[in-house]
């Protein structure tokens, strides 16, 4: 399912810790087109729990979760337009 | 002005004894925490005019003004009372309902705290019992309030229903899920409600509200945290209505009321007496 979509960006927040996890998505999603898909690479625990709420709550389209197996995930975000 | 002293009743009415003699600290009456501009303003004015001019915040979300001289008792109150705000209490009765901000603040929330807390004030605040009794109340699982802390806490919860039907197959709340109660199977969602604590955390993080939520509530009983520390315990099933809450509410303190000896905290009326007879009151109660 994930192969169907076509990633625009990626961007790895595995080397940041909470709260630059997040903000470090965010200056990914800013730097797209609206309606562009970012990918974005974060670590299991924390980053994977609560990441993904955030950048729903910023109102970004999320895609899919994919399980990279080596302990980190990839996000797939649909960037959304200013309100 | 008074000419003897009747500290009883000064200390029902907030004002609490200083070492210093002839002066109070007092206690003011405040329900979950929340405190307006307005009342500020006239807790302000009473502790320049009539205090040291400062206020000490209590570990239960309270105010107090030190430093309140005997003799100006009534001009004190006066002085609040245009503000909106009045003594609190202390002493053998229903104490300050605590409340975290929940859900008309806090993203996390699984209920309306405030609310909550204002209802468990206007029905039960004051009211005489044989030793004191705390009430509060926290909007999730997070616990910022510390629920369990109290003679009767009460946690927040969502119930949660998967809808095959909206959901993507995305996979985010398999992760957002702190208990491992979530598995994806072939795009299918399974719940094992074992391990579900009813935090909500798949509800909110899913991007298709691809689930059903029913707001309740946990309650705990016996919490105590002075000269003893002692945590509060599940009776009764997860709640989910406010009717149901409330009668089990009344159920609890009834029982305190009837079975509790003078001076004796919640939690040693249950040590004492084991905990099946709060249990047969408040499954009646919960039951309707
Ligand atoms: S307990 Fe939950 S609802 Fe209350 S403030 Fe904490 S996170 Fe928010
Ligand atoms: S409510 Fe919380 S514990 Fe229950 S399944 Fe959802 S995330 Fe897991
Ligand atoms: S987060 Fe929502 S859409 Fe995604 S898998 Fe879970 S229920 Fe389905």
């Amino acid at each position: 399912m994930a192969e169907e979509i076509k990633v625009d960006d990626t961007v790895d927040i595995t080397d940041v810790v909470c709260p630059v996890t997040f903000v470090k998505a965010k200056v990914a999603l800013e730097e797209l087109e609206d309606g562009q898909v970012l990918s974005i690479r974060m670590n299991d625990g924390e980053p994977v729990q609560n990441v993904p709420r955030s950048i729903k709550d910023e109102g970004h389209q999320i895609l899919k979760l994919l399980d990279n197996q080596d302990g980190t995930y990839n996000l797939i975000v649909r960037k959304a337009g200013e309100e | 002005m008074a000419d003897k002293i009747d500290y009883g009743t000064l200390k029902k009415g907030g004002f609490m004894r200083q070492k210093q003699k002839g002066y109070f600290s007092l206690r003011l009456g405040i329900v979950g925490g929340q405190v307006t501009a307005e009342q500020l303003a006239a807790v302000t004015d009473v502790a320049n005019t009539f205090g040291h001019g400062y206020i000490h915040l209590t570990a239960r979300q309270g105010i107090e003004i030190p430093f309140i001289n005997i003799k100006d008792i009534n001009a004190v109150k006066a002085a609040l009372a245009k503000g909106g705000i009045a003594p609190g209490v202390c002493g053998p009765r229903v104490r300050t309902v605590t409340a975290c901000q929940g859900s008309a603040v806090c993203p996390n929330a699984c209920i309306d705290t405030t609310t909550i807390a204002q209802e468990l004030n206007d029905r039960y605040f004051g009211k005489e019992l044989p030793h004191k009794f705390k009430f509060g109340v926290t909007g999730c699982q997070n616990n910022c309030l510390k629920a369990e802390e109290n003679d009767f806490g009460i946690k927040g919860g969502l119930e949660v229903v998967w809808e095959k039907d909206k959901c993507i197959s995305c996979g985010v709340c398999e992760k957002a899920c702190r208990t491992n109660a979530i598995t994806m199977k072939n795009g299918e969602i399974t719940i094992d409600y074992d391990k579900c604590n009813r935090c909500g955390r798949c509800a909110y993080a899913c991007p298709a509200d691809a689930y059903d939520t029913t707001e309740g509530y946990y309650v705990y009983f016996g919490g105590l945290f002075g000269n003893t520390v002692s945590r509060g315990i599940p009776v009764v099933p997860f709640i989910k209505d406010r009717e149901t809450l409330f009668r089990v509410c009344d159920a609890a303190l009834n029982y305190f009321r009837e079975n509790a000896l003078p001076g004796e905290r919640f939690k040693f009326t249950l040590d004492r007496l084991g905990v099946d007879g709060l249990k047969e009151k408040v499954m009646e109660a919960y039951h309707g």
